[in-house]
């Protein structure tokens, strides 16, 4: 029995990305934000739905997973588990995160088109379906991993070149 | 943890730079930063205090190429070396897929090294994570300064080698950087040792960056097949 490693991998599919694109543009239409994105806590984009980001995505994603991280942190040292939900205010633009299933990071990125209030509303009641998408899919990835061995399998002479 | 992404064809993993403050973590990337084409990355972000020393991190996206239509993409990580960020650093490690311990030659910094290696350990344990199997690497930077300590000494320091106790795995792997060395092996009183490849740098002019980016690169896309 191999002992644990290091993180795991998720391989998203597909069927993922559409399940949780529909959830996505579903909430955008209702809370009338400009964007949603999805960011897995490790600081990589899952996905995201609406206006086409014009900033750099991997940036963003990667500072809003130490953004909820260095929050956690900040949340156990007054007493709390955690801040599930963070709140951004700019002049024009701002942002509202959420934790899903302590995997992902929901942001949302809004103008005066709309208010806080809608967009909280509107995000939480697709948390929990989120969560249970993102729980699948991780669980699917980690137990059967079905399309990983034909990708990943027996590509040494690949990997090699890469680096030539 | 590595995420193979199947919608936009990319696998993109996690490599982290730690080790002891002032020991040229954030140079490594800066010089990554500088010789790769500007279309394979993307930008350096650094959290640093006014002193430039990192605060939280540096982060700099590079893409690799492609396998099997799936573009590599690696995100790299340094974290702050000094003693008391110990809550940052141990955030950076979360998901991480591949570790390069940069230590600093200097024989005066050898105790500083020690102390990292040790909270690099603890760190990973606190997470559920086994560092002797996953892909690690070492780097031991500085090697033009006058003080640097002979390359022996910080071997048997930093990176001594674990027990393989797995039957399988008992076998001689030979270093395929080092002519003539082995990563695993057999010591005369019969036990089967492991060490972390290694590689001698100067991060400041870029020699040995490359060479240790591409194994621990190698050695997570390795981990993924």
């Amino acid at each position: 029995m191999r002992m644990p490693i290091g993180a795991s991998s998720w391989s998203f599919t597909e069927e993922d990305y559409s399940a949780l694109t529909q959830v996505l543009q579903r909430f955008l239409f209702d809370s009338n934000a400009r964007c949603a994105l999805l960011v897995d806590r490790s600081g990589q984009l899952v996905t995201f739905a609406g206006d086409r980001p014009t900033f750099d995505v991997t940036a963003f994603a990667t500072l809003t997973a130490a953004d909820f991280s260095a929050n956690d942190q900040l949340a156990r040292l007054i007493g709390e588990s955690d801040f599930n939900t963070l709140f951004h205010q700019g002049e024009k633009e701002s942002m509202l995160l959420a934790d899903v299933a302590r995997r992902v990071i929901l942001v949302a990125l809004f103008d005066n088109r709309t208010t806080l209030g809608l967009v909280r509303l509107k995000m939480r009641a697709i948390v929990d379906e989120l969560g249970r998408l993102i729980e699948r899919s991780l669980q699917r990835s980690q137990l059967s991993n079905p399309q990983r061995q034909p990708l990943l399998g027996d590509v040494d002479d690949e990997i090699d070149r890469l680096f030539q | 943890m590595s995420m193979i992404n199947y919608a936009s064809r990319e696998i993109n993993c996690k490599i982290v730079y730690y080790g002891p403050g002032l020991g040229g973590k954030t140079t490594n990337l800066e010089h990554v930063y500088k010789k790769v084409a500007p279309s394979t990355r993307g930008k350096l972000i650094s959290l640093a205090t006014e002193s430039e020393r990192t605060l939280f991190f540096d982060f700099l996206p590079v893409d690799l190429g492609t396998i099997r239509g799936f573009k590599t993409r690696f995100h790299l990580y340094t974290v702050p070396g000094q003693v008391y960020y110990n809550a940052s650093r141990k955030l950076i490690l979360k998901g991480v897929d591949g570790i390069v311990f940069v230590a600093d030659s200097q024989v005066d910094r050898m105790e500083a090294n020690q102390e990292s290696m040790q909270n690099l350990y603890d760190n990973m344990v606190e997470y559920g994570y086994d560092l002797t199997r996953m892909p690690f690497v070492v780097q031991y930077n500085k090697r033009d300064l006058p003080n640097a300590a002979p390359l022996a000494e910080l071997q048997s320091a930093l990176n001594p080698g674990w027990e393989v106790t797995e039957p399988t795995r008992q076998r001689l792997t030979p270093d395929t950087w080092h002519a003539g060395e082995n990563l695993i092996e057999q010591l005369p009183t019969g036990e089967w040792v492991e060490r972390a490849p290694y590689f001698e740098a100067v991060a400041v002019t870029g020699d040995g960056v490359f060479d240790t980016l591409k194994a621990v690169s190698k050695l997570v896309l390795k981990s993924l097949s």
